[in-house]
């Protein structure tokens, strides 16, 4: 299958790709897909005490268009408000990166990765234990 | 460095084909003039070519378009001249979609069919082979060499075992004749597809032998017209595709041992620099029965198609779902039960005549560097860092 371009600029080039410590009390671990699937995502996101997103950081096991939506969303939570990072949608993440329908499966993982490292972090917040097991499943 | 895919034309060949569209463009059914005779005769020395390669008589092999049209028509063809006699056929797992979507098409006519399970190097047992005959059994297909992981399957044991039950014998030999030897007396073989672009000729020409004696096999063709090649087959020939597939016969006959021997010395040396640089990887398909340009790798943690991606300017294929139409990871590693998380990780590379020794190193370090970088990139990779087993861990469902 043909690349689009903003696919291919961004798999030779991720951003924020890296790791932060799970445990700390200010970082959200999203972990979502499987390996069975071909698809696993890892999102984080530090996150400053006004509920602004100060970083965030990725890996992913996928497909160019999978590594591609991840570095994507890193770049797009970056300064925005919790409230603001969960608005965003899949299809903003397809239409940035002109995801043909075979591959918009990895935008809905890539936004289910923020909805999971906000939850981990809330749940943090609200003083449960650090959890290290993936949340949410696609 | 994806020659499992296809070839490219040889220049030998090509030379040999390009009069056979300008001034020698007859028909070779045309008997009324020289233009046919010349074409006729072209196609002729080029069907003994193809027969010599394979140890068959020139009137055996019967012109298509290719092998996957002869897969259509031994399996189709037999099965429907033999219905009087039963309606059961034999085949396995990991054969090529244009055996096992026919078998399908089959099933829906009322054809019942046994699809046989490999082992873990996708090879099929021959006795499993024996015990799946009855007496509604009419043909048994399995393929020479697998077009994914290149293992070879013990055809010569089931062409016997076949013989000696009076059952006939298909193989689609696509992807190994030319590279390695393939003699349909002794593999006891019945029918077998050719096609002439996995060894260096052109697309779009084929050819299904079909044994004339001890026993003759007979079919129903599946294309009906004017009659062409001996009834089974009608249709105006593609000469200059004919010439071209002679042509690459001939070569292929002539060169196959000292080519097979350099293309399996550049195929170890990419397996070697490979896996020099890189731990956890995997090599799918037998060790040694395999076709001798073919290594397929699964590379642990590293998605196939970003892999691909990394190294974008070598051809080579994946098993990776994310490769294919249909999301589905490959069904012939599946069936060699390899785990879908490295079937996903899979690479098929597939050496071939015009590979030189400069292209294995360069391949090798453009794949060291991308599994690195991936790995770098891999939650996966960095769980099995961590000491936690990704496979031990409860994914949620698709």
């Amino acid at each position: 299958m043909e690349y689009g371009s903003r696919v291919l600029e961004i798999c030779e080039n991720p951003k924020n790709v890296g790791a932060f410590p799970k445990s700390a009390a200010d970082v959200g671990t999203g972990v979502v897909g499987a390996p069975a699937c071909g698809d696993v995502m890892k999102l984080q996101i530090k996150v400053g005490d006004d509920h602004v997103i100060e970083d965030a950081k990725f890996k992913t096991f996928g497909c160019g268009s999978a590594i591609a939506s991840s570095s994507l969303v890193t770049e797009w939570v970056k300064g925005k408000t919790i409230d603001q990072a969960l608005a965003i949608r899949n299809v903003d993440i397809a239409t940035e990166l002109a995801l043909p329908p075979i591959k918009v499966h990895c935008s809905v993982l890539a936004e289910d990765a923020i909805k999971a490292a906000i939850f981990d972090h809330r749940r943090k917040q609200a003083g449960a234990a650090p959890t290290t097991a993936p949340e949410v499943a696609p | 460095m994806d020659n499992h895919s296809t070839t490219p034309v040889d220049p030998r060949v090509l030379a040999r084909m390009l009069p056979f569209f300008s001034e020698d463009f007859g028909n070779a059914a045309s008997r009324s003039h020289a233009f046919g005779w010349k074409a006729e005769a072209a196609v002729e020395a080029a069907r003994e070519e193809i027969a010599k390669l394979i140890g068959a008589t020139g009137r055996e092999i019967v012109l298509t378009s290719g092998a996957t049209e002869s897969d259509n028509l031994a399996l189709t063809g037999v099965t429907d001249f033999l219905a009087s006699k039963g309606n059961h056929v034999i085949t396995q797992q990991t054969e090529h979609k244009a055996v096992l979507d026919t078998c399908k098409a089959l099933e829906k006519r009322g054809v019942a069919v046994t699809y046989l399970g490999v082992d873990k190097y996708g090879r099929v047992d021959p006795q499993a082979v024996a015990d799946a005959i009855t007496l509604r059994t009419v043909l048994v297909s399995v393929m020479l060499a697998n077009n994914e992981v290149g293992t070879l399957q013990p055809i010569r044991e089931i062409g016997a075992l076949c013989r000696a039950r009076g059952v006939l014998f298909h193989t689609d030999a696509a992807q190994g004749v030319g590279k390695i030897p393939f003699d349909v007396e002794a593999h006891n073989v019945d029918l077998a597809s050719l096609s002439a672009h996995k060894m260096y000729g052109p697309k779009g020409v084929g050819a299904l032998y079909v044994r004339r004696k001890n026993p003759r096999v007979r079919l129903t063709p599946i294309i009906h017209g004017g009659g062409h090649e001996r009834g089974m087959r009608s249709g105006t020939l593609n000469v200059p595709a004919i010439v071209g597939f002679g042509e690459a016969a001939k070569i292929a006959g002539a060169e196959m041992p000292a080519e097979s021997s350099r293309i399996q010395a550049l195929r170890d040396k990419l397996a070697r620099l490979i896996t020099a640089e890189l731990d956890q990887v995997q090599q799918n398909g037998h060790p040694v029965e395999r076709l001798p340009g073919n290594l397929n790798l699964s590379f642990a943690y590293v998605e196939g198609e970003a892999l691909m991606m990394a190294m974008r300017d070598v051809a080579v294929s994946s098993g990776s779902a994310c490769t294919s139409a249909s999301l589905e990871p490959s069904y012939v590693l599946r069936a060699m039960g390899v785990p879908d998380e490295l079937t996903h990780a899979s690479i098929r590379f597939g050496l071939g005549r015009f590979n030189v020794d400069e292209e294995v190193d360069h391949v090798a370090r453009l794949v060291v560097a991308g599994v690195k970088k991936l790995r770098a990139m891999s939650p996966l990779y960095e769980m099995a860092q961590e000491g936690i087993d990704p496979a031990s861990v409860a994914w949620g469902a698709p």
